[in-house]
This record gives structure tokens, sequence and C-alpha cells, in this order.
């Protein structure tokens, strides 16, 4: 038996970017065949599309369109880290990326928040 | 620094548990010299390793409170801010007795990286001269210094997924030498790196890098061998 870590063998940033980023791309990926769906509905004529986009007025329906904005967000910045790592002449964990992923996602949730709002 | 430390202590080998007990809180303490006090002055039975206790040799990493560290150059003061401290053997290494892990394998893996420099010159050639500006050396002075510790091999989560993973020390090893330019195995070296055990299975979540204790960066090994192996495919195809 080998001892295994537990998560104050984990506890950094970029740890914690590399969940960020697997759960938000796992829960982005369980949507697609969602997104493909709804956009399927045009095929059956307008008034099935219209009834799919009079569902998704709901208010709780655009409380999880504002969630998926945010992931998407998160996954866009965190992969434009990891490329940078990978890709780029490298110089460090990019730490200053884990922090400007979350303040983007913020700042593009609460921008969606509002123009929700609105 | 008169109060003592509650210091919990792997006993024991694959079945086992933690021991407690009171050791004297001096001033500049390092963990090491914590162990070492148990160890003479308590319970000899205590199996540890240590050689240079300068951050040399790379034989005292342990795991303290959950993370893994080389116990000779951290101080007591830096990890049980509240006199505590936990002290256990390093992770995704088979446990011999109470703090000893059996390394085989970690050293075993350098060598299934090609982690050995192979020269094509005799000594009767002239000295090679590598320019110290060269983008090459600068990537190997970035490895170089790692004194084999496997604190960051014991860190890894893709160890402990995958055992048959390299693992970061051996592949920082390798990103040095297919980046020396006196060295003749570069492509057996690359071929030997690939694929589900080598670099292509590190998912960048740089434990190794914020746990090597010589602040070296594995991750940037490991990323600057996927580039490499994957310049060297298209260029073949090309």
């Amino acid at each position: 038996m080998r001892r295994v870590n537990d998560l104050r063998a984990r506890n950094h940033p970029a740890w914690w970017a590399f969940l960020m980023h697997r759960l938000s791309g796992l829960v982005l990926a369980l949507f697609l065949p969602l997104h493909f769906w709804a956009l399927g509905q045009a095929l059956h004529g307008e008034a099935a599309l219209d009834g799919f986009l009079k569902f998704a007025d709901h208010s709780l329906v655009k409380f999880g369109e504002w969630g998926l904005v945010v992931l998407l967000a998160l996954h866009l910045t965190g992969g434009l880290r990891l490329l940078l790592i990978e890709f780029g002449p490298w110089s460090g964990l990019r730490k200053n990326w884990i922090a400007g992923s979350v303040g983007l996602a913020a700042a593009t949730g609460m921008a969606f928040a509002l123009a929700l709002i609105g | 620094m008169t109060s003592n430390l509650k210091v919990k202590v792997w006993r024991g080998r694959e079945e086992g548990d933690f021991a407690t007990y009171e050791v004297p809180r001096l001033e500049s303490q390092t963990v090491l010299d914590v162990v070492t006090y148990i160890q003479r002055r308590v319970d000899p039975s205590l199996s540890y390793r240590y050689a240079c206790r300068v951050g040399m040799c790379g034989s005292c990493a342990m795991t303290v409170n959950g993370v893994a560290r080389w116990t000779c150059r951290t101080h007591v003061s830096k990890v049980a801010k509240d006199g505590r401290l936990e002290i256990a053997p390093l992770s995704n290494l088979p446990v011999v007795k109470d703090l000893v892990t059996d390394m085989s394998e970690f050293f075993d893996k350098w060598a299934r990286a090609l982690g050995r420099f192979k020269g094509g010159t005799s000594r009767k050639d002239d000295f090679a001269r590598v320019k110290p500006e060269s983008l090459e050396r600068r990537a190997v002075d970035a490895g170089i210094e790692c004194i084999g510790c496997g604190a960051c091999y014991a860190s890894c989560d893709v160890v402990s997924w995958r055992p048959e993973y390299l693992g970061p020390a051996a592949l920082n090893r390798a990103w040095t030498l297919v980046n020396d330019v006196r060295d003749t195995q570069r492509q057996e070296r690359l071929g030997a790196v690939a694929g589900d055990a080598g670099c292509h299975a590190c998912h960048t979540l740089a434990t190794c890098t914020e746990r090597c204790p010589k602040q070296l960066a594995p991750t940037a090994g490991i990323a600057g061998l996927k580039r490499l192996l994957a310049r060297t495919k298209l260029e073949a195809e090309a």
C-alpha cells in the first residue's frame, strides 16, 4: 500500500485551476447535446422552435444560461492559460492568468446578469 | 521557546498508525531535527533516512502536515503554526518502515526515461563549447539542479492515477538531456518519454512545480518535451 495525497497536498492555485477547468469542461460537454437538440427544433418548423424559446424565457432556465456563460468564460480563459504553458516560451505557472480567468468570468457573469435584468 | 511540539509520526509499514510524541520546541529547529530528537531521545526504533542535512543529497523528503517537503531545510516555524506536526513517509511510493520509502521505482523510471548522459567524444577530443546564452543551455540550467528527493513524484496526482507514469523528476531529467547538445541519444530518449506513460500523460496540475524544494519547474520541462515531440513528428512527416 502506498500513501495517497489528500487535499492538503493539492491546495495550491494551479491545482484549483485544473479542477475548475475540468469541471467546467464536463458541464459544458454535457450541455452541448442539449444545445444541438434545441437548435434542431427549428427543423420541425417555426412553431416548435418558438415553443422552445418560450420555455427558455423561464427564470430558472435563464439562471442556468447565466451559469453556462460563466463556465464558458472560465473554460475559455483557463484554456488560454494552458495553451500558453504548453506552447509559449515558458516562464512560470501563469498564476496571474488564473486570477484573470476568475475575474473575467465574474465580470462576464455580472454583465450577463445585468443584460438579463435590463 | 520552551513549549512542546505535538508530533504525530507514522509508525509501521503498510499497516500502521500515527504515534504521538512530545518534542521540545527549539529556536531555528527543522523538521529533521524533530525526527532526530524522537529517534535519539524517545524511541530508537524509529526509522528514517537522511545524509547531508544541508539540502544537497535529497534523501530526507517526507510528508509534513500533508505536503511533501525536504525536512532538513524545512523550519518548524514555517509548517507548525499551532505547534502540531504530522510526519509521514512520501506518498506514491511503497513504505519500507516508518518514514522510509522504497525509492527503487522512482529511480528505475529515470533509467526508463534514458536519464543517463551518453556523449560521442573521448577524453582525447577537445572540450565541447556550449554558449551559455544559447536556448538549449538555458533550458538545461533551469532544470539541472534536481537533487532527486522525490517530493515532486510523491505530490503528483498523475503518478497516483497512473502508476506507470514516469513522473516529473524523470521527465525533467530527460528534458535537460535532450537540450544537452553533446548527448547522442536524443531520438531514443524522445521515444522513451512519449506516450501514455510519458510526458503526454501530464495534466498540467503543476503540483510538482509548487512542491519542488529547489524551485525547479518540471511542468516546464514536460511542456517542452511535448513541443519537441510534436515538432520532431511534423518534421519527419514533412
